[in-house]
């Protein structure tokens, strides 16, 4: 069975609150998504995005608080604008726009967090593999680093 | 990357700890520690039972010192739990906190996963992206700035009063900036107040006399901030001198000016109801003690004209030639007391109340109850005097309405509706008291008492239902409404009608918090950082916030609010000096290309474009580090502190590449 490779951003205050809580609360889930903790949901540049996919993610995860609940004020509503102008460049360059998930999962929703996990490694896993990594153009890229 | 090769590759050290069974039972910690070992940038790799436990810091301090590590995983639990404890350790050691990385294999791993292999897998790539980080992180000290342990207090009601005197009790200085020509607020045109029926002049007056004569505190009334500038505990002020054309110093409140003044305007102290002159005391225990002349009401500041009080100024007092000044002074933080006002009676175009007289707001009502009222104290309607058989009192008027008027609720007003009923119903002992309501909250220390005392002894009608007009008919209002518990409708035949009218922010204010620059909710009351953990101060630092403009509250919950704000600001002036986070996001002005995208981006108004560079500069005491900026700059000049976008590449190229 193909086990995609499912890359996190999740910020500090929220959503990865929320993945401890569903450590803590025992919430087993698929263990395919490694996570970064990055400090508000808008600190991801869509280039970190398309960069995880390039290096061999399978989808890439985004989450931040609910709206009106951001640390930073607003940081979440800036994450929203930019995702949703990124997904429709995402179609342009020909990966599937449902491979990037934008959630809002609060601290106090480790289940959410577990479920939504698991929703999205099934996802991945039927949208089939990336590959971006293997192709020529990649390679070249990755090769002048 | 050329550049970076050359550069002393770290020495990092690794310590995977087993939690017990806790990580060890789901992760091979000892395979995730092997693993690692030949990792590019890796000296040291160990695992241990509890790292966490003294002996694992013991072994983590000796580690760092032996090997001269300069930067450590930890891979544990979540960084929420010990990153502090491990950037203490490795303090102890010598080695700066901020080389410090958390691998959390336990909450986000090795508790949330069964499969041990692939949880192990997992674990590899989390602690790899860690290493790949650690090798780019930077010693990092916390910024520093020195406080300037003086406070502006912008309001001079009881809340500001309140916070102007705890904090001059602490030790620092306080400069109370009031625009009216007398401090005292809302407040001291109030009656009595609930629950205890203490008269309101009698408990305030005594604190603005107090707040007169501290040593600390400097008054500034007939004033208006004007602009301010800086950050958290350097901020400048200016403060514009209104003229009041009568010199405070000077004025022995002889009253002879008051007498020869021809011209009148309405009292804005008995909101409206009588007049005074247009040079006038606002009332006979204002702070400071000194006529002030509007000028807007005068015949023209021109003795040629008239310049009678000029004349019978013994004191010489008085002078036309008033101009308003600026006064700057410097500041550590500030208070936001700037209060409330009332919903407009014209809004509620149905109740008549700017059509007919008889149809008051509940602080006319306190006046015409007050001893110092434009009666005496004696409950008289303003349009013929008479003395009110019959009183109509409409609770919610414009208040818990989401289709026409306000949605929220203004908490004070059933309790001062009960209060009136209460007073009047004393005053005038044959009238009949009658109050429409949606519901009755009394949710305070013996409030509930109180409304049961105003229902129970003084005999006050209550109606559950709305009122839907209020008109004329002869001398008397009628007032046609719905009893909802009986489903009837109602009319009363009544002498006067009082509206609960709504809270409102206060008139003009958002000029002023425009100014400040902080912020709001929808209705234009002050926002607080955190509405439970941080509800007195401001998402800006340095900024507090203090009574109804921050929402309605009553008046020991105002005091309260104020005391806890002067607390704050306190705990701020305590300090040597402020320290803040240093993972902010500096510019790079080489790459910078003064777009200012990045200026848009920041809620803290940390940045700002340099005019004279043209690049952005911030001011990385208001960085909060959240790097929504580094994510929008185009050219790769912002750059978060430990968080660069080269260490998020890393990281991906650690996590994702086999």
């Amino acid at each position: 069975m193909f086990e995609p490779q499912i890359l996190c951003f999740l910020c500090k205050w929220c959503t990865s609150s929320a993945a401890d809580a569903a450590g803590t609360s025992r919430l087993h889930h698929a263990p395919n998504n490694i996570n970064m903790r990055v400090m508000c949901s808008s600190r991801v540049d869509p280039q970190h995005i398309l960069y995880a996919f390039k290096e061999g993610a399978d989808g890439v995860f985004l989450g931040g608080c609910h709206p009106g609940d951001c640390h930073y004020v607003e940081g979440n509503y800036k994450t929203l604008r930019r995702i949703t102008l990124f997904k429709a460049m995402l179609q342009d360059l020909g990966i599937d726009p449902k491979r990037l998930r934008l959630e809002w999962i609060s601290a106090a929703e480790g289940k959410k967090y577990a479920v939504t996990m698991d929703e999205f490694t099934e996802q991945i896993r039927a949208l089939g593999p990336l590959h971006l990594n293997e192709k020529a153009l990649v390679q070249e890229v990755v090769k002048d680093e | 990357m050329t550049a970076k090769a050359k550069t002393k590759e770290k020495r990092i050290g690794l310590f995977v700890c087993h939690c017990g069974v806790n990580i060890a039972s789901v992760v091979d910690v000892e395979k995730v520690a092997r693993v690692l070992k030949d990792y590019p940038g890796v000296t040291f790799s160990a695992d241990y039972v509890y790292m966490c436990s003294d002996p694992g810091q013991q072994m983590i301090i000796d580690t760092i010192k032996e090997k001269h590590l300069d930067g450590i995983i930890v891979a544990a639990c979540s960084p929420t739990l010990h990153e502090k404890t491990f950037q203490e350790a490795a303090r102890l050691a010598g080695l700066n906190p901020y080389q410090i990385e958390i691998a959390n294999i336990r909450e986000q791993d090795s508790w949330v996963h069964t499969d041990k292999e692939k949880a192990t897998k997992k674990a590899v790539k989390i602690v790899k992206s860690h290493v790949a980080k650690a090798r780019l992180n930077e010693n990092l000290e916390p910024i520093k700035v020195d406080v300037t342990r003086r406070a502006l207090v912008i309001g001079g009601g009881v809340s500001g009063l309140q916070a102007a005197l705890d904090i001059a009790d602490h030790g620092y200085e306080v400069i109370v900036v009031e625009k009216n020509p007398s401090i005292g607020g809302k407040m001291i045109q109030l009656s009595e107040t609930f629950p205890t029926l203490d008269c309101s002049q009698c408990i305030l007056t005594p604190k603005m006399v107090e707040v007169s004569r501290h040593p600390r505190i400097k008054l500034l009334t007939y004033h208006e901030v004007d602009a301010i500038s800086g950050f958290v505990g350097n901020f400048k002020v200016r403060i514009k001198k209104k003229p009041r054309y009568v010199d405070e110093t000077l004025c022995n409140l002889c009253g002879e000016c008051e007498k020869v003044c021809p011209q009148i305007a309405p009292d804005e102290f008995n909101e409206g109801l009588s007049f005074r002159k247009a040079i006038y005391m606002p009332f006979p225990q204002a702070i400071p003690g000194t006529y002030t002349l509007d000028a807007e009401h005068c015949l023209g500041l021109n003795p040629v004209r008239c310049g009678k009080c000029k004349d019978v100024c013994d004191k010489k007092a008085i002078d036309y030639d008033m101009k308003e000044t600026i006064v700057e002074e410097e500041v550590g933080a500030v208070v936001v007391a700037t209060g409330y006002d009332l919903y407009t009676m014209q809004a509620l175009g149905e109740y008549g109340g700017e059509k007919y007289d008889d149809v008051v707001n509940g602080l006319e009502f306190e006046r015409i109850l007050s001893a110092s009222g434009p009666t005496g104290g004696e409950v008289r309607r303003p349009s013929d005097g008479k003395v009110p058989k019959s009183i109509v009192f409409v609770q919610c008027s414009g208040s818990r309405d989401t289709e026409k008027h306000l949605p929220y609720c203004s908490k004070i007003c059933c309790m001062y509706t009960a209060k009136h009923a209460m007073m009047y119903r004393h005053k005038v002992p044959d009238g009949q008291a009658t109050v429409f309501y949606i519901d009755v909250r009394t949710g305070g220390k013996s409030f509930d008492e109180f409304y049961m005392r105003t229902v129970e002894e003084d005999k006050v009608l209550y109606i559950r239902g709305k009122v839907s007009k209020v008109f004329k008919e002869g001398d008397k209002l009628i007032v046609w409404g719905v009893d909802t518990l009986t489903g009837k409708k109602v009319e009363i035949e009544a002498d006067m009608v009082v509206l609960a009218m709504a809270m409102v922010k206060a008139d003009g204010v958002q000029d002023l918090l425009k100014k400040l620059k902080i912020a709001t909710d929808i209705h234009g009351f002050l926002a607080e950082a955190h509405p439970k953990l941080r509800p007195v101060e401001s998402l800006n630092a340095g900024f507090y916030l203090a009574g109804c403009a921050h929402g309605p509250k009553d008046i020991p919950e105002t005091v309260a609010q104020a005391s806890a704000a002067a607390a704050k600001v306190g705990g701020l002036f305590a300090q040597k000096e402020l320290i803040h986070e240093p993972t902010t996001v500096p510019v790079n002005d080489e790459l910078c290309s003064g777009c200012a995208i990045c200026v848009t981006m920041c809620p803290y108004t940390a940045r700002s474009m340099d005019p004279d560079r043209g690049v952005v500069a911030v001011n990385e005491i208001l960085c909060e580090g959240c790097g929504a900026c580094a994510a929008a700059c185009p050219s790769g000049a912002a750059q978060q502190r430990n968080t660069t976008d080269d260490q998020i590449f890393s990281m991906l190229r650690a996590m994702l590449r086999e």
